[in-house]
């Protein structure tokens, strides 16, 4: 029943329009996208904040990049250039537009860890993203 | 016979404000300060600023638009439609000299190429050695360190600071 009811959810969320676009529905849709596999899944942005500053396999984290403060501003690794910060509370643009969040988890994940990565991770690291920067109490 | 920077500068002038404005004008005041398409910048200036497309030829340019999918250690790829038309932007404003090393393949890197080597060279215009290996600017591909009008497509000498 709860896994009829998550893929209904993520059939929805799936087909929700481009442009409505708040940090909250990245949450909500990659957090169902994860219950799919796992219906007890939940979102935790502390699991989200020590797997984007741990390498996994190869040269770099996320933090190589991003910092280990997403309210801060980062710098690439390689070329140098600043990096604005990653925390919607701090940077409104981030978690706003479905375009940019696709292209950018396909980039980055594709090379910090040679693949793609999985809803869970993504719905976790989105938790963490929006709990940096936002007042304490908000993180789960 | 040595080339001078004057020579150099009013060469890439030339080419770069003649083929911004297509061809079909050339109002000699843009020099070398291109301005560059808002798509493309939006495309190609985030991990780095993007590139006058005038600092590389045709074959260059199509090297590397072909290549995204693994581009200097990184995924930079780009859905197929969009890879097109940012070849096309390239394609209409990049240089028409060749920019190849010398077996004639096409450089892939404008700090490769023989214009940019000399143009910064260590030792003159405040290009102390081990510059490019800075902490502050990393790469001499980080053109903004010390273009302070780059991520704009500015290079004028008066935008220049070396940190
Ligand atoms: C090699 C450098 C680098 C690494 C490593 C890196 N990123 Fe990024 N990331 C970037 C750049 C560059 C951008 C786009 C620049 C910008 O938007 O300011 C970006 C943008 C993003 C965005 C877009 C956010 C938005 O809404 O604008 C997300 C999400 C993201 N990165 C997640 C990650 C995750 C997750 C990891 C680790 C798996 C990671 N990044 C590792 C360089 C990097
Ligand atoms: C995901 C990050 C990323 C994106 C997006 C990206 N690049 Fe790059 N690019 C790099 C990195 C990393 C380098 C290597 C920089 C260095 O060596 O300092 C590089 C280098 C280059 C160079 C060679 C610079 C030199 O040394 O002269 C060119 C030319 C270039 N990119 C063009 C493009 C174009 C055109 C686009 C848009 C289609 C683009 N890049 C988009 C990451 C990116
Ligand atoms: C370490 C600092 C530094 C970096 C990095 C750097 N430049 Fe330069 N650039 C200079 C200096 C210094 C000059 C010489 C200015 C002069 O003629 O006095 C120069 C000259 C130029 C000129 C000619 C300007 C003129 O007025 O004649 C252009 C165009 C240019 N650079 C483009 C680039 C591009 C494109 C990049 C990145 C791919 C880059 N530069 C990276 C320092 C730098």
């Amino acid at each position: 029943m709860e896994t009829i009811r998550a893929c209904v959810l993520a059939a929805a969320v799936v087909a929700a329009p481009a442009w409505a676009e708040r940090p909250a529905d990245f949450l909500q849709r990659f957090e169902s996208q994860a219950r799919g596999e796992d219906a007890s899944f939940r979102a935790s942005a502390e699991r989200g904040r020590s797997w984007f500053d741990r390498r996994h396999g190869g040269d770099w984290s996320c933090s190589s990049c991003h910092t280990g403060d997403p309210s801060t501003k980062g710098r690439h690794e390689v070329t140098g250039k600043a990096i604005a910060p990653m925390a919607p509370a701090v940077n409104p643009e981030r978690l706003s537009s479905e375009r940019q969040v696709r292209k950018w988890f396909r980039r980055n994940c594709k090379d910090v860890l040679g693949r793609a990565c999985s809803a869970a991770e993504k719905a976790d690291v989105v938790a963490w993203l929006i709990a940096a920067g936002a007042p304490t109490g908000a993180r789960r | 016979m040595t080339i001078t920077k004057p020579m150099v500068s009013l060469l890439l002038a030339l080419t770069t404000s003649a083929l911004a404005s297509g061809g079909r004008e050339d109002d000699g005041e843009r020099s070398r300060s291109a301005p560059l398409d808002p798509f493309y910048v939006e495309e190609c200036g985030a991990c780095h600023v993007a590139y006058p497309p005038g600092l590389l030829s045709r074959e260059s340019w199509r090297a590397v638009v072909g290549g995204l999918g693994r581009h200097f250690g990184v995924d930079a790829s780009v859905e197929a439609q969009l890879g097109a038309q940012i070849n096309a932007y390239l394609q209409a404003h990049a240089s028409p000299r060749a920019s190849d090393d010398r077996e004639g393949r096409p450089w892939l890197r404008i700090t490769d190429t023989r214009w940019f080597r000399h143009e910064h060279r260590p030792g003159e215009d405040g290009l102390y050695p081990g510059v490019f290996e800075s902490e502050a600017v990393r790469s001499p591909a980080n053109c903004e360190a010390c273009h302070r009008g780059a991520a704009e497509g500015r290079y004028g000498e008066r935008e220049i600071r070396i940190p």
